[in-house]
């Protein structure tokens, strides 16, 4: 019977290993024809003429996902606070689920709600700086919305795991419900919201079709937030239909660095875990 | 009300849902002086313990009536909780340090009432700290995790934690427990020196240990005090039967 879920655990190693595999096989060649400076810190992106600098891609993830996870962040954590530590049973039983929904209705479907409200509503506010309604902003804006419920779904239980001693111990000193809440359960429940975090940027990152729906996806340098930006995710999905040669394996190498990161956000998770836990 | 009282307790009865679990409670509790509350578990002792700093009102179906006064205040009245809790501190069973510094912790309550100024700050800290005896062996640490310290220690530590919010009185539900004897001592030879600033109501399991420390010894059984009076005579010439049946150990 063992062997069963030996070989159940085998097949995501595997998938793993074989991805790894593809990518590097096929991104790392691409990469050394280019060069690697000129791959990633090239900052033209022009198929057509053999020109192949990701550096605007990388820009305009970084910008989207930070720009994602400085405005989803915030009203995750209260969320999960409320959830955790204010909400009344009643409500709980409303709120709860339409969070848990959010997770499950299909990227595609926000990028609808993007191009529908969103894009019409930044392009107003932003018409003063002569700002577009694909832009930076609006991705980042639909990110945040999307990697709510992931957040919340870590964070809250996390928050919920903290002994109840803390609280008491600071109600006990006299603090008001919120203050032993937040500085007394919150501390404590740091590595939790941390991983949170982390789980959120991972999801914003890899964002592929809501953020092509909403991002305007021009591959050059954005001069700010309310212009268009191609993400790395956006770069491969865009073109890899009809890219042949160096431009189909300049965009497997597009997938590498982007695994890159993605790995390199999972380390630093796991690091700083382990020295909470010293 | 006796001005050398610290609470004065009258008819006082608590339920949880349906269960009546502390009984037509009278009691006075004086104030500069150790009082142990003694019984078996489930006696009551801890949840009368608790309804003095109204940690009760966390409990859902808890309902008190009756009158409970501190200096004359109803406690259960038109008071601030947080300000009730300031002026009596606690200590629980298991430490609890929360997981911040050693200075962090000692600092949380002062910090919640409003003290900003550091060097301020700075003396309440330390002053507590010397006043729960554990001064000498974290001020290289300060900035340290509370959590690095051993169980006796993080008592301590909570210990001035409390007497940091500068209360009048002190609740200890079986502060020591969760330790070993040496911590237990130094807990001890800790509260009969508090003694003299504060009021501490002591929830102990251990005979010995109320009979070392405590003024005054109250008798918990099934929800009612079967006997309160000074320790001494509690313990040598018990005026109730049942009350000498549990201190020499035929139940309980």
């Amino acid at each position: 019977m063992e062997i069963v879920f030996l070989l159940a655990a085998c097949m995501s190693i595997a998938s793993v290993a074989l991805i790894c595999i593809f990518l590097f096989a096929n991104g790392l060649p691409a990469m050394k024809e280019i060069g690697l400076d000129n791959f990633l810190l090239g900052r033209m992106w022009k198929p057509g003429a053999d020109i192949y600098g990701i550096f605007p891609m990388i820009v305009g993830s970084v910008y989207v996902t930070g720009l994602a996870l400085a405005m989803g962040v915030p009203v995750a954590i209260l969320t999960a606070v409320y959830l955790a530590f204010f909400c009344p049973q009643k409500a709980y039983r409303v709120v709860k689920p339409a969070i848990e929904l959010m997770a499950g209705i299909p990227s595609v479907v926000y990028g609808f709600f993007g191009i529908a409200v969103l894009v019409p509503l930044v392009r107003t506010i932003s018409e003063s700086v002569n700002g577009r309604g694909n832009s930076i902003f609006t991705a980042a804006l639909l990110l945040a919305v999307m990697i709510l419920p992931t957040v919340i779904g870590v964070i809250e239980p996390a928050l919920r795991a903290v002994p109840r001693s803390y609280y008491e111990g600071a109600l006990a000193l006299g603090a008001t419900h919120e203050r032993s809440v937040f500085f007394a359960v919150m501390p404590a429940a740091k590595s939790g919201i941390l991983a949170g975090i982390v789980l959120g940027l991972g999801r914003a990152m890899g964002e592929t079709m809501a953020v092509i729906m909403v991002a305007g996806n021009q591959a050059r340098m954005p001069k700010g937030v309310f212009q268009g930006i191609r993400t790395l995710t956006g770069n491969i999905v865009i073109e890899m239909g009809y890219a042949t040669g160096l431009h189909r394996e300049a965009l497997i190498a597009t997938g590498v660095v982007l695994f890159a990161f993605i790995l390199i956000i999972n380390m630093a998770l796991t690091l700083i875990q382990r020295g909470e836990h010293r | 009300m006796n001005s050398s009282n610290a609470f004065e307790v009258r008819g006082m009865n608590l339920h949880y849902g349906s269960f009546h679990a502390l009984k037509n409670i009278h009691l006075d509790i004086p104030k500069n002086q150790i009082t142990a509350l003694i019984g078996p578990s489930g006696c009551g002792k801890s949840t009368f313990l608790r309804s003095l700093n109204r940690m009760n009102d966390l409990v859902e179906g808890c309902r008190i009536d009756g009158d409970i006064r501190m200096d004359g205040e109803d406690i259960y009245g038109k008071i601030d909780v947080n300000h009730l809790r300031k002026r009596v501190g606690m200590v629980f069973q298991k430490p609890n340090p929360f997981p911040m510094s050693i200075y962090d912790n000692v600092a949380y309550g002062p910090r919640t009432h409003g003290v900003k100024n550091k060097p301020q700050l700075d003396a309440l800290v330390e002053k507590s700290l010397k006043d729960a005896a554990i001064w000498d062996e974290v001020k290289d640490r300060l900035k340290k995790s509370a959590l690095g310290l051993s169980g006796g220690q993080q008592q301590r530590l909570c210990i001035a934690r409390a007497l940091a919010a500068q209360p009048e009185v002190i609740l200890m539900d079986e502060p020591t427990s969760a330790l070993d004897p040496i911590s237990t001592s130094h807990i001890e030879e800790l509260a009969l020196t508090l003694k003299d600033q504060y009021t501490i109501i002591i929830v102990t399991h251990n005979m010995q240990q109320a009979a070392r420390i405590s003024d005054r010894t109250v008798f918990f059984l099934l929800g009612e005090v079967i006997e309160s009076g000074e320790t001494e005579q509690i313990f040598s010439s018990p005026r109730d039967k049942r009350t000498e049946d549990y201190i020499t150990g035929r139940f309980g």
